[in-house]
């Protein structure tokens, strides 16, 4: 349906499973730009939030795919000054969430989304095999998976000279707890 | 007072001196902290990104944990940590239909019983004992920086104004230190971006280092350990993206308090900050 309708979206638009997903009505936005306007990150963007909820309301899939493959959506901190200032109290940062899992599911994702997405699954990675953020292995692995490897060299020998790097990761007991949470949750698939 | 206590992985590890310090300020207001046993990392700015179940069930867990071992309030200083803990607590009261499928990923019941507060809320309710008990106040003019988390989204945390909030300001006063007036308080620092985008994180906290400086602050107290790094393991990066060389210490408002406590500045670990805290020798000493 591209009757560029936005109250009821037909069910092939990232709108109404935006929608299933978290409940948020992207009719909801009308275009003040506020979101915009408070964003510390919009003026790197390039398709500031309003923008995104623009395109989406219409329900198009060009405009659907346009904003799946924009880099702005990886650029969006989860400050959450967008939503504490939307007149319409729209969570705005959930639907980047959602939002960002669909273009990694269609493959569609920004290649510049590879590092932050590096970052994001080793530190996970972290926690699924000790239990606790290990600050040292999370960085040694971004660095293999971003390639980056030259990233930080100089701050860290300061870091273990002011006592702040633990050289050794903290496990917790229960691991295979850990392991448990994972497999019932991110590793349902 | 006993309260429960969660440090979380950052308190371990880059901002060891934010437990530090905590430890040693609510020792010396009486307060002993009851640790979760066995606790595990939040999720913070990574899990909600890839799994939103994934960010319900980490914090559940620790939830989870508090309530076995009898804990009916936490402590979470870090304020990432407090903000993960509330936001899961929340949704699994708005959607209860979720909680099955997290008690079995946690392998525990979930109850929702326990109530969580930040810092800021625990001194604030020990601010009449913090002046009574104040030897050294901290006589320096102050940017109180609360950042995101603490504040933001006000439907979860319900803490202070998410616009101008007071309660730092009021404690930093309550220690004899002048806060100043600036437009920052709750202005992101680039939080999570500091090892992928190092560059946003420069920009961004550059902005506030600026400003605190222009008007005349001698330093920037957070409560928050990615503001914390940000603002202080980052500087390098800021001062280059400002082609300044600001030498404005970031401190925790557990550092100040405690230093206008007496305690030692080492306790505080305030020998662990790349930016120097300069006046802290001189403060120790009237100790």
């Amino acid at each position: 349906m591209n009757s560029g309708s936005h109250h009821d979206h037909h069910e092939d638009t990232l709108a109404w499973r935006i929608q299933q997903a978290t409940g948020v009505k992207l009719a909801h936005c009308y275009q003040c730009g506020k979101c915009a306007a408070g964003c510390p990150v919009a003026d790197q963007m390039d398709l500031p939030p309003c923008q995104v909820f623009r395109m989406l309301q219409y329900g198009l899939p060009e405009y659907d795919k346009r904003v799946l493959e924009s880099e702005g959506i990886w650029l969006c901190l989860a400050c959450e000054t967008c939503s504490t200032r939307c007149p319409q109290e729209v969570e705005i940062p959930k639907v980047m969430d959602f939002i960002r899992g669909e273009a990694l599911r269609l493959n569609l994702a920004h290649p510049r989304s590879r590092d932050i997405l590096a970052f994001h699954r080793a530190f996970l990675d972290s926690i699924e095999y000790t239990g606790r953020l290990y600050e040292v292995g999370l960085v040694a692995d971004y660095k293999v998976r971003s390639r980056h490897f030259l990233k930080d060299v100089m701050l860290a020998p300061k870091m273990y000279v002011k006592g702040k790097l633990g050289l050794l990761p903290h496990l917790i007991k229960n691991r295979r707890g850990m392991k448990h949470l994972f497999k019932h949750t991110i590793g349902k698939g | 007072m006993r309260i429960g206590y969660y440090p979380g992985c950052s308190l371990l590890g880059s901002s060891r001196e934010f437990d530090e310090s905590a430890r040693a300020v609510l020792k010396a207001l009486g307060v002993e902290l009851v640790e979760v046993p066995d606790w595990n990392c939040c999720g913070a700015s990574s899990a909600h990104i890839l799994n939103h179940e994934l960010s319900i069930a980490l914090p559940a867990r620790i939830l989870a944990l508090a309530e076995q071992a009898g804990i009916s309030e936490i402590l979470a200083p870090c304020a990432a940590c407090s903000n993960r803990l509330l936001s899961a607590q929340q949704e699994l009261e708005k959607h209860p239909e979720l909680l099955p499928g997290i008690e079995k990923a946690i392998g525990m019941p979930y109850k929702g019983s326990v109530k969580i507060v930040n810092i800021l809320e625990v001194l604030d309710r020990l601010k009449v004992l913090i002046s009574v008990l104040t030897t050294a106040p901290f006589r320096k003019k102050v940017a109180s920086y609360y950042g995101c988390l603490l504040v933001r989204p006000p439907r979860v945390v319900n803490f202070d104004r998410p616009e101008d909030p007071q309660s730092m300001d009021l404690l930093l006063k309550a220690v004899g230190a002048t806060p100043v007036e600036w437009p920052f308080k709750t202005e992101c620092c680039g939080a999570a971006f500091s090892v992928t985008r190092t560059d946003i994180v420069a920009k961004l906290s550059g902005k506030l280092v600026q400003d605190a400086v222009k008007r005349g602050a001698d330093a920037i107290v957070v409560a928050c350990p990615m503001c914390h790094s940000n603002l202080d393991l980052r500087r390098a990066e800021i001062n280059e993206y400002l082609q300044k060389e600001y030498a404005v210490p970031a401190m925790f408002i557990t550092q100040v308090v405690g230093l206008a406590l007496g305690l030692d500045p080492k306790a505080l670990g305030l020998h662990r900050h790349l930016v120097p805290v300069a006046f802290a020798e001189t403060a120790g000493v009237q100790s």
